[in-house]
């Protein structure tokens, strides 16, 4: 009886947190565009994509109806996407976070922030982080929503 | 007997869910990169290398201008490097034109960005098109397809930070 005891300990533990292999997702603590705090720490449990964009940003202005619609989708299942935007002046975000009808929270980062996660050295840069606070994949540049909304739902059903 | 099987079907169920959860979803998906796209045509462009070993032996070593934005330049940028902003801000153009006003037309100038890929980057061509219009012969764009991050900084060329 023993054996199977262990070797169901063992089973559980290796199904429910397999990926020690992932980095552990640098922490942040800021406040959003709501003057909300937004802690990352505080979305353990829930899978995160940190979003580093900007408003003059091509790619990262093409990406937000996609974005938006990802969240209004997978939230429920426990999507949180956390805009971190690199623009200089927080008018701008306010005024395109109002204009396209972001439903996702939205704070203004500096550069030290960036060098927290190896430099934003380009936008857009997003980091997908699991359930358990790592961070599954990073995605430097445009990224096709199809392929994004299918990492996603395999890293939900984790 | 019936609890030693029982743990060996449990230790192959662990095998497998291991193998799953590794393969399928522990590598991160390769980035999407873009393909290099070449400067646009009519630009004059100076490639990632060929500026790298420049900084060691040109003479003069041309004047490196970023005209990015200002995040990106106090995480990373080529030493040496003045910042003026970006590109698409008046205020940076006008910066830039106070610079330049007194060089000769003949200085060497690389101006480069990398905020986002080149195709879509809006900083680099209006400085590049001020100091056309100026008449500085020698000034180029430094081609960065993809980003500073990936073009410049990854590919382990020199980089600086701070203001």
């Amino acid at each position: 009886m023993r054996a199977i005891a262990v070797a169901l300990i063992v089973a559980i533990a290796a199904c429910r947190g397999g990926h020690a292999d992932r980095a552990i997702a640098p922490s942040f603590a800021v406040t959003d565009l709501g003057s909300a705090r937004l802690d990352l720490a505080a979305l353990r449990g829930k899978v995160v994509i940190v979003d580093f964009w900007a408003t003059w940003c091509g790619p990262c202005r093409d990406e937000a109806p996609a974005l938006i619609a990802l969240q209004a989708e997978l939230g429920p299942r426990g999507l949180q996407i956390v805009g971190l935007s690199m623009d200089d002046e927080e008018a701008p975000v306010r005024a395109f976070v109002r204009e396209h009808g972001l439903n996702y929270p939205v704070a203004v980062a500096d550069a030290a922030l960036g060098q927290r996660y190896g430099g934003v050295l380009g936008l857009p840069v997003k980091f997908v982080i699991d359930r358990e606070g790592r961070i599954a994949s990073r995605h430097a540049g445009p990224i096709a929503a199809r392929e994004l909304a299918a990492e996603l739902d395999a890293l939900l059903d984790e | 007997m019936f609890a030693r099987r029982f743990a060996v079907l449990i230790a192959l169920l662990v095998a497998s869910c291991g193998r799953s959860s590794t393969t399928d979803r522990a590598e991160p998906p390769t980035p999407t990169p873009s393909a290099p796209a070449p400067a646009s045509p009519g630009i004059p462009s100076i490639e990632p290398a060929d500026l790298a070993a420049q900084l060691d032996t040109a003479q003069p070593r041309p004047l490196l201008f970023q005209v990015g934005f200002k995040k990106l330049y106090e995480q990373a940028h080529i030493p040496g490097s003045e910042y003026f902003g970006p590109g698409n801000d008046e205020a940076a153009i006008g910066r830039l034109r106070e610079r330049v006003a007194s060089l000769p037309r003949d200085t060497p100038i690389v101006v480069y960005c990398g905020c986002c890929p080149w195709e879509r980057c809006p900083n680099v061509k209006p400085a590049y098109a001020l100091l056309h219009e100026l008449g500085f012969t020698r000034a180029k764009v430094l081609s960065i397809p993809n980003n500073f991050g990936d073009d410049w900084a990854a590919k382990g060329y020199p980089v600086a930070t701070g203001m």
